[in-house]
């Protein structure tokens, strides 16, 4: 249902004020979320200040700094820092997009961080990602075959292989469902442009022999049919990758092979 | 304690504008969805002034007194543009569904023609009218 407005238990209050750090003269204001699911408060906005001299270039890089030296109780998930694992997707600066790969110079003015929009937060930036994750396994991401298993390997020519191209990247960090508002408001039965990206690289591998099957679980006026290609998820994505083609490609195969 | 007050976790923000920045893509979108409902009231006043026309001259003076005044024009110019954008929109909606297109440049792009290309024809459509 199309929504405007916070849940009363989730509408953010001003929080803690941290101190400036003591001699610095290029200091900058981050402005966190914050919620905790032990004091049951509502969710808040800390604000921090950073000396930028000693600090690393991209928006993770703040974010270690402040866990490290001010406030260790700030929770996030991060792992490889070069944006292949796709953990460290939230809000900031009012786009998703991977901390790791953010560069702060590429925001003007106080660097604001949100946990991805629309999902329930399990603690300050960390959404519950278990319902993105089992539509993902819900368009089944593995390769499905129906004649006997070569005696080596499933080959496939250049050309054909070439068709994943701009899909296989995908890492699987939801910055483009969740900002999706079609998804904010559908997210229960609408697969978002990731799971669907996922779907598509599979319906068009020439190696899969359930392309009809695949096509069939998508024929549904809300797995499929709640994209109105807003394009917010291609608009987002921090790998470059095209989830509102991928989506398009689908719908059309579904006229094509209807008609 | 993973699952500590799973019950009770709140909803992270999302509100385009508030939380999240409003962009061409979105907001040529949506401006699609408000066009179409705001044509679908002008229709209504459009229907309403016929069944006035159809019931007697007093109820259709009333009607078109209103639709006739300064409001009325404004309301008028408004919803020749809603419907122009709602074509224009519509018309990015065709191409995209053959399959073309679907890239952000070329969209935002055509979100912006949908803005100005409204904007021309509710002039040309006020002009000729």
């Amino acid at each position: 249902m199309v929504q405007f407005s916070l849940p009363k238990n989730s509408r953010i209050t001003t929080g803690k004020t941290w101190p400036k750090p003591d001699g610095a003269t290029n200091v900058r204001k981050f402005q966190i979320y914050r919620w905790s699911p032990e004091d049951g408060a509502n969710p808040r906005v800390d604000t921090y200040f950073l000396d930028m001299d000693k600090c690393g270039p991209m928006v993770l890089d703040a974010l270690i700094k402040i866990k490290n030296e001010i406030d260790p109780t700030l929770t996030f998930r991060r792992s490889c820092r070069e944006g292949i694992c796709g953990s460290c997707a939230m809000n900031i600066d009012g786009i998703n997009t991977l901390a790791c790969i953010y560069g702060l110079d590429e925001i003007t003015g106080d660097v604001k961080i949100y946990p991805l929009p629309h999902m329930p937060v399990v603690k300050d930036l960390i959404p519950d990602l278990t319902h993105f994750y089992a539509q993902h396994a819900s368009i089944m991401p593995w390769l499905e075959t129906k004649t006997n298993r070569p005696a080596k390997e499933w080959r496939q020519s250049i050309e054909d292989r070439k068709k994943l191209d701009g899909l296989y990247e995908c890492v699987m960090c939801a910055s483009c469902s969740t900002a999706c508002p079609s998804y904010w408001w559908n997210g229960d039965r609408y697969l978002g442009p990731a799971a669907l990206l996922h779907a598509y690289r599979w319906i068009i591998d020439s190696r899969d022999e359930a392309t009809g099957e695949r096509l069939d679980q998508l024929e549904d006026p809300f797995k499929l049919y709640r994209c109105h290609t807003i394009m917010n998820c291609t608009k987002t994505c921090p790998k470059g990758l095209n989830p509102a083609n991928a989506i398009a490609q689908i719908k059309k195969m579904m006229v094509e092979r209807a008609v | 304690m993973a699952d500590v007050n799973r019950g009770n976790r709140p909803l992270s923000p999302f509100m385009l504008g508030q939380y999240y920045r409003p962009q061409m893509t979105s907001i040529s979108s949506i401006m699609v969805r408000i066009t179409g409902i705001a044509s679908l009231g002008t229709a209504v006043l459009l229907v309403l002034w016929l069944l006035a026309a159809a019931t007697s001259d007093g109820a259709f003076n009333v009607i078109d007194g209103i639709l006739g005044s300064f409001i009325g024009d404004i309301l008028m110019l408004l919803a020749t543009w809603a419907i122009w954008y709602h074509v224009l929109g519509r018309l990015r909606h065709v191409i995209w569904d053959f399959g073309y297109a679907v890239e952000l440049d070329i969209s935002e792009k055509m979100g912006a023609i949908m803005f100005i290309g409204a904007t021309v024809m509710a002039i040309l459509t006020v002009i000729i009218v």
